[in-house]
């Protein structure tokens, strides 16, 4: 249904007496998302919308998409784009802002491209304090090329390439990178959110909105983790993805601020959630 | 910096010439032996002055992917480096032009393969114009013979970049990047103001105002059909390129029995050799390669119905040797010499070559 036809049939029912409680964002395109039913990156997608539609910066904004499920993320979001070679993204955003300072940036990018091949770009972007916002979707897998084993993906956890579950003497550990890069000085925002509920749909878009009101600020690098199932590479349905989300990535990945206003939040122990595992799972 | 005659590293021309052709950032990482080109930008606090941004980059990676970014914004964006660090940005440099992003890369050869050493060479030819990176692409490559050339070709870089919108690559060498000659400097040209960014890179990504659909920058179209269009689309760039921006020079050509084919540090050797042959009455032409790609194939293919042999001299194993057989489609005496591994040939050695492996 094209957009004006959507325009017209929303005029109809507004006629009848219907109340709109929920519209598209203008921020977002009207092409259709290839995401898969119940991934947090359509959530995710329309909540950096929202925040930068209700910031009315829309032209001023230059968003880098990575390579991963997102590589396409240019074609929903209704601001000037640039797609970035894989893991690549925070260089890119780092000549963007600094040859612009006058626009918004921010990187969007998956865990096997920020945490893996992209690891030194995201630390250096991070410990240069860039004066920009990350946008990190965490589902512990590489979802686009089917599954494989991520730097994030749990231990014991099945992916394509871990068949029997990821091991430590074979693998190596889940990276946190996002409490790592909390400890660089460089870093003024770090947080980890999560979409797979209402309540937590909320928080998630208020960290958002912090992290692009520092960037207002000029106050350097704004980092957002969201936490999201990927449930068609874990091989379940959204509803057991979520749960499965909560009850493992969760304790692994503990959601809430890690650092706020360049200062390490009190009650998260950052030295103990780097090298602490807390769970091995078994899907 | 106004008109004036100066003494200075080729290293340093590249940097000043950056400067004064109103180049909006540089992104590098140092490496032996261009590292002048970065250490110059840094002293000339160029911020200050004409408002260029200057940063040093954790790694050839990133800074072949921080002008990348800068670039697609729509702004004179460049690098430097040398053969290693070269070899680490194929994969940017394959992206930039399947983005159709101009900007400038500097390659200031040394010797490889491998970490090498860093000492000149010049074996990164089939690297500059066959590929390098993945997919059919071309740099648009220009040789330097000369600090002069060094200096004057990143304002003819950009030209270049924005009309085709390409890559654009400087291949140079250790010798020209070390060596100190003199050198006329340009007037300052400015950087563009806000409203010619706009004017001249439409296509640029700064914040999309409200009267544009928003613009992006990629190199990925996943319907193959499309995909093979554009890939139409760059070749076509290409044969315009190949029909309008080829350069080169010809000295001695016009009666000449035997002509050398060099380009850079090459050519000037393969000059001292050709002056030499002269002496001893054996008339020897140059055929001195400006641009690499596109490969001056017709004039050259023109001038070698005339002689009896070419001698190719290259600091490599013979890499250039393949485009000069092709140009002259095999129909004359070929041959090539070369030193490598950072050894500078001799104006005898050359000499030496010529008369043994063509004229004897």
């Amino acid at each position: 249904m094209a957009n004006t036809d959507i325009e017209a049939r929303k005029q109809e029912l507004l006629n009848q007496g219907y109340t709109e409680v929920y519209t598209r964002t203008k921020v977002l395109t009207d092409a259709v998302m290839h995401y898969c039913p119940g991934c947090g990156h359509g959530t995710t997608h329309r909540l950096v919308a929202e925040v930068i539609d209700e910031m009315g910066i829309q032209d001023q904004v230059v968003g880098v998409s990575p390579v991963g499920c997102s590589v396409l993320a240019y074609n929903y979001f209704d601001v000037d784009f640039q797609e970035a070679a894989h893991g690549r993204a925070p260089a890119l955003a780092t000549a963007i802002k600094r040859l612009n300072p006058d626009t918004f940036v921010f990187t969007y990018q998956g865990d096997g491209d920020l945490a893996a091949i992209g690891t030194a770009e995201t630390i250096h972007a991070c410990n240069r304090g860039e004066n920009i916002t990350m946008i990190f979707v965490n589902n512990g897998i590489y979802g686009m090329t089917g599954g494989q084993m991520a730097p994030t993906t749990l231990i014991g956890m099945k992916s394509a390439t871990t068949p029997y579950g990821r091991r430590v003497d074979l693998n190596g550990y889940p990276l946190r990178i996002t409490e790592l890069i909390s400890t660089l000085p460089g870093t003024y925002y770090v947080t980890r959110q999560s979409v797979q509920t209402p309540a937590a749909v909320r928080k998630a878009k208020a960290a958002i909105r912090k992290a692009f009101e520092n960037q207002k600020l000029k106050k350097g690098l704004s980092f957002v983790e969201i936490l999201s199932n990927c449930n068609s590479g874990w091989k379940m349905t959204p509803v057991q993805a979520n749960k499965w989300m909560e009850d493992n990535m969760m304790p692994n990945y503990p959601v809430g601020d890690i650092k706020v206003d360049g200062k390490l939040v009190d009650n998260v122990d950052v030295a103990r959630l780097a090298v602490d595992h807390p769970l091995t799972v078994m899907q | 910096m106004a008109k004036e005659l100066k003494l200075m590293k080729g290293n340093e021309a590249i940097a000043r010439a950056m400067i004064a052709s109103g180049t909006d950032g540089y992104f590098g990482y140092p490496i032996t032996p261009q590292s002048e080109v970065m250490e110059t930008l840094m002293a000339e606090k160029p911020w200050e002055d004409t408002g260029m941004v200057v940063l040093q980059a954790e790694s050839e990676m990133a800074s072949i992917n921080m002008v990348y970014g800068g670039a697609a914004t729509g702004k004179k964006v460049a690098t430097s480096s040398s053969s290693p660090g070269i070899s680490l940005m194929q994969e940017g440099l394959t992206y930039l032009a399947g983005a159709e992003i101009p900007c400038l890369v500097v390659n200031v050869m040394r010797g490889g393969p491998g970490l090498g050493t860093i000492q000149p060479s010049q074996s990164d030819y089939f690297q500059s114009v066959k590929g390098g990176g993945h997919g059919d692409y071309q740099l648009y490559t220009l040789a330097p013979a000369s600090v002069q050339e060094m200096y004057d070709f990143v304002f003819d870089a950009w030209d270049i970049a924005f009309k085709y919108r390409n890559p654009v690559l400087i291949l140079s060498d250790g010798a020209i990047g070390q060596c100190m000659e003199k050198l006329y400097t340009r007037d300052y040209v400015p950087r563009w103001t806000e409203e010619e960014r706009r004017k001249n890179a439409p296509w640029g990504t700064w914040g999309k105002p409200a009267n544009r659909p928003h613009n992006i920058i990629t190199s990925l179209e996943l319907d193959s059909a499309r995909q093979e269009v554009f890939n139409h689309k760059l070749q076509a760039k290409y044969a315009e390129m190949k029909e309008k921006e080829v350069r080169y020079e010809m000295l001695n050509c016009e009666d000449a029995e035997y002509i050398i084919v060099a380009y850079g540090s090459s050519s000037r050797i393969a000059m001292k050799a050709m002056q030499m042959a002269r002496e001893k009455g054996i008339k020897v032409g140059l055929f001195r390669l400006i641009t690499l790609f596109p490969f001056p194939s017709k004039q050259l293919a023109e001038v070698a119905k005339h002689v009896k042999g070419i001698l190719c001299v290259e600091m490599s194993a013979g890499q250039m040797i393949e485009d000069v057989k092709l140009a002259t489609n095999c129909g004359v005496k070929t041959e090539h010499f070369g030193r490598f591994g950072g050894i500078i040939p001799t104006p005898t050695e050359v000499l030496e070559a010529l008369e043994n492996k063509i004229i004897k």
